[in-house]
């Protein structure tokens, strides 16, 4: 179902734009034609096998390859001496670092060497003939350990950033960031209630389906060619550039399909290795991770550990919020917590509000983004302690959220843009308060949660170029693979500025050569920024083709106007032209029709989710049974609303997950225990309800059709819902995320339902 | 005057400020006079920086005009999943 805002409904409606079309490459999809990084060939191609560390902390001594290099079919050999010495990455700048160990393993599974060889099993035998002398170092594997006072460093010259003056000694706080707004004494000196309470979460993979694979080939004129699966191929060109010391021209990235993302493929793991492998093999090399790989080499999110204070007054306004917010980043510095500290009291009005953030080194792989990356965390602290204040001053806890909502106008705590816009935070409680679900009665042993969540969605820089076929059809391609549907939402808004159907709109992903520089698919951008730059050229396009009418018609331009894909005389002097009519004589009016449409873009609009969730819990057991589940979302505008529900359900199955289920289990020498998905847990299909879905249509301002970013808000508001429904269902209050069976039968047995 | 939030990041050239009136007419201008008056600022940036101006996030800013009432923070580069 859909809710649509007032502000919504006086603007135009569309013909195209929040209509179902079949996906474009659907049928790819489900025939097997779709073609991901593991299924290119290339002749004479050959396999590449990392080596990796054994161990999560350990001096790196020496390295031989030689037997390594005799062995049957091995073609070439890499470590960290055939690469240039590391030089800072944008955006991420101890990605070099992390990508081969050069002084140091600093965690295990981090790449220490790789071998190419005619088949994967001679790889990996070679692989297994490198000799390394190590030498052991304890390990840190939590933020207890990491921040303990002398502990093992994990860079002996690390010294905190963020902290005036600089501390005199290194540590494995890598930075320390503040924010403070109002006066914390007063606002608690106001409040009638104070609860203070400690969170803590795992770390949570991903789980993208298809592991990350690449295929190189390096020809002897300098130049590489990479097939890849990632969310962004300009970023693997730059990166992999870099970290080759190469000028980003001589690399070329086709884009793969890709088997999901969720902010894990945002950065790059292998193809540098594979690039220079193939270097010096003089062969195509592919690289394919296992699963084991995967969890143990890539970044999954960080582990965190939260305490939150909130005051409130007796009819429930907050009047002052506290955070204090560690989150791991794993080997190399990051900026999780940081995001952490936007994220956390940003769905509220608190006037006084004190955080602080810590950015914490730990012997585990480095962090990388998963959907709304930090902001899960720090919602399941303020989310589940706002419950607890609900409960006490026996108020709603839809009201109690309502009565404290941002709206526009209101100052956004996320520290970014001083002033919020047009938001739809109150709207998506609003609908979960009317929706039939809220009123539903629940049983023994059930229980129903509420929880809210705030993403502030990114835009930056993204390219389309649309070409006009002789047939009267449109190609769109686009920077930006396709992670989430993105294909679809770009037709339909081409098919909404050209006035032609979206069936004749063929859209694509372009490699790094056939279309202009696009930033990552990240922050909830693809539909936003490149779905403006989609709009842009085919508004150049549209006055293309009216032009090109007035040449068929010998008239003024501006006799013509362009309605529902045709040009009509203003005056009715001639019958209306039709796309496919102009496009058909485009070699006699001026060649052929294309456009392009590039940006940096600006405006990108916060989203909102709003989630219930009713559950039943087995006190014998401790296992938790979703019985059903309600989420609310502020779309802006649904451009494909199929795939704005899919995003919706995919947040919150994924939230289920750390809710329930997932996290990465280490042994004392910090070596992961259950790296696969057997051991690690994502819920499948027959663990879930069916995820019932409001798309709240209160729309961007700032956009044309009033797009916000809906991949990732979804996932923010799942952990604090499921704890607040066991709270709601048999009376205990967990703060340690996954609430997995043993946890909530320990907290059912040593609590008794008396601790909320 | 600009108004600049700097963030606790910047703070530490700043003795311990991070509000602050500059006096620019844009970004380039603004980084100019804030490494003019607290030297080193502008290598700082280097790694990369986002702007809010006006309530506008900018990822990649560089060269925006600045109006005298503008208000500008400064924010670490952004990522999302």
């Amino acid at each position: 179902m859909s809710v649509v805002a007032e502000d919504k409904k006086v603007k135009q409606s569309y013909k195209h734009v929040g209509t179902r079309p079949v996906r474009h490459d659907g049928l790819e999809k489900i025939n097997g034609k779709a073609r991901f990084a593991a299924d290119i060939i290339k002749p004479r191609m050959i396999h590449g096998h990392v080596l990796r560390s054994p161990h999560a902390h350990a001096k790196i001594l020496s390295i031989d390859t030689t037997e390594a290099e005799a062995m049957p079919g091995v073609k070439a050999v890499v470590t960290a001496s055939d690469f240039p010495l590391p030089k800072k990455d944008e955006g991420f700048p101890h990605r070099p670092k992390n990508l081969i160990a050069r002084d140091k393993v600093r965690y295990e599974g981090q790449t220490v060497a790789a071998v190419a060889a005619t088949t994967r099993r001679q790889a990996r035998e070679a692989a297994a003939k490198i000799i390394v002398n190590y030498e052991e170092l304890p390990a840190v594997m939590t933020i207890d350990e990491a921040m303990a006072e002398d502990a093992p460093l994990v860079h002996e010259d690390l010294i905190t950033k963020g902290i005036d003056p600089k501390e005199a000694k290194p540590s494995n706080i890598a930075e320390s960031n503040f924010y403070e707004c109002g006066d914390i004494d007063v606002g608690f000196k106001e409040a009638d209630f104070i609860f203070e309470h400690e969170f803590s979460t795992e770390a949570f993979h991903q789980g993208y389906i298809e592991p990350h694979a690449c295929l190189a080939d390096t020809g002897k004129d300098g130049r590489s060619e990479i097939w890849c699966s990632s969310q962004g191929h300009f970023m693997v060109r730059s990166a992999t550039a870099n970290m080759l010391g190469w000028e980003t021209s001589k690399i070329k990235v086709i884009p793969a399909e890709i088997g999901g993302g969720f902010g894990g493929k945002t950065t790059i793991y292998l193809e540098p290795l594979a690039v220079k492998l193939s270097q010096k093999a003089d062969r195509p090399v592919k690289m394919v991770m296992t699963r084991d790989e995967v969890f143990r080499a890539t970044g999954p999110t960080p582990g965190t550990k939260i305490h939150v204070k909130i005051g409130v007054k007796n009819n429930g306004e907050i009047t002052a919020g506290k955070a204090w917010l560690a989150y791991e980043s794993g080997a190399f510095p990051g900026s999780w917590a940081k995001l952490g500290k936007w994220c956390v009291f940003a769905c509220y009005n608190i006037p006084n509000i004190q955080i602080e953030a810590l950015e914490v080194l730990v012997n585990k792989p480095v962090n990388i983004a998963y959907r709304a990356p930090s902001a899960p965390m720090a919602a399941f602290a303020t989310e589940t302690v706002l419950d607890q204040i609900a409960k006490k001053i026996k108020m709603d806890p839809i009201e109690i959220r309502l009565l404290n909502a941002v709206e526009e106008g209101d100052y956004n705590h996320s520290e970014m843009v001083g002033t919020f816009q047009r938001i739809g935070l109150k709207e998506t409680l609003e609908a979960i308060r009317n929706h039939p679900n809220y009123k539903i009665p629940l049983g023994p042993n059930q229980g129903r949660g509420i929880a809210t969540g705030f993403w502030f969605n990114i835009a930056e820089s993204s390219s389309a170029t649309v070409n006009l076929t002789e047939d009267g059809k449109a190609v769109v391609i686009t920077g930006s693979p396709d992670i989430g549907g993105s294909r679809a939402s770009m037709a339909l808004m081409a098919a909404e500025e050209l006035g032609i159907d979206a069936k004749l709109i063929q859209p694509l992903v372009g490699d790094t050569e056939a279309v202009g520089f696009t930033d990552v698919t990240e922050g909830s951008r693809a539909t936003f920024a490149t779905g403006l730059a989609v709009v842009k050229a085919c508004q150049k396009l549209v006055v293309q083709l009216k032009e090109r009418a007035s040449i068929m018609w010998e008239c003024s331009v501006d006799d013509i106007d362009w309605v529902d894909g045709s040009a009509v005389h203003k005056e009715g002097k001639e019958p209306s032209l039709s796309l496919a009519e102009i496009t058909a004589k485009a070699k006699k009016t001026g060649g052929p029709l294309n456009a392009t449409g590039s940006l940096e873009a600006k405006g990108q609009g916060p989203g909102f989710s709003t989630q219930m969730c009713d559950l039943e819990v087995d006190p014998e057991t401790g296992r938790v049974t979703i019985l059903r589940y309600t989420t609310a979302q502020d779309a802006g505008t649904a451009i494909h609303p199929s795939y704005v529900e899919g995003q919706m359900q995919g947040g919150v199955a994924q939230g289920i997950g750390w809710a329930l289920n997932e996290e990465y289990i280490h042994n004392k020498n910090g070596m992961m225990e259950n790296p696969g998905f057997l051991d690690y847990r994502i819920p499948v299909a027959s663990d879930m309800p069916m995820i019932e879905t409001i798309i709240v249509e209160v729309p961007n301002p700032k956009h044309p059709y009033g797009v916000r970013g809906v991949g990732e808000v979804g996932i923010v508001p799942p952990l604090p819902a499921v704890a607040n429904a066991i709270h709601d269902a048999v009376g205990i209050r967990l703060r340690d995320a996954p609430m997995s069976p043993v946890r909530v039968l320990a907290a059912l047995n040593q609590e008794n339902g008396t601790n909320g | 005057m600009i108004k600049v939030f700097l963030g606790s990041n910047l703070k530490s050239f700043t003795n311990g400020s991070e509000v602050l009136e500059i006096e620019a007419t844009s970004v380039r201008s603004l980084i100019k006079e804030l490494n003019r008056q607290y030297p080193g600022i502008e290598d700082a940036l280097e790694s990369g920086f986002a702007l809010a101006i006006d309530g506008e996030v900018i990822a990649n800013p560089g060269y925006e005009k600045l109006k005298e009432t503008s208000e500008v923070r400064f924010l670490s580069p952004m990522q999302g999943g």
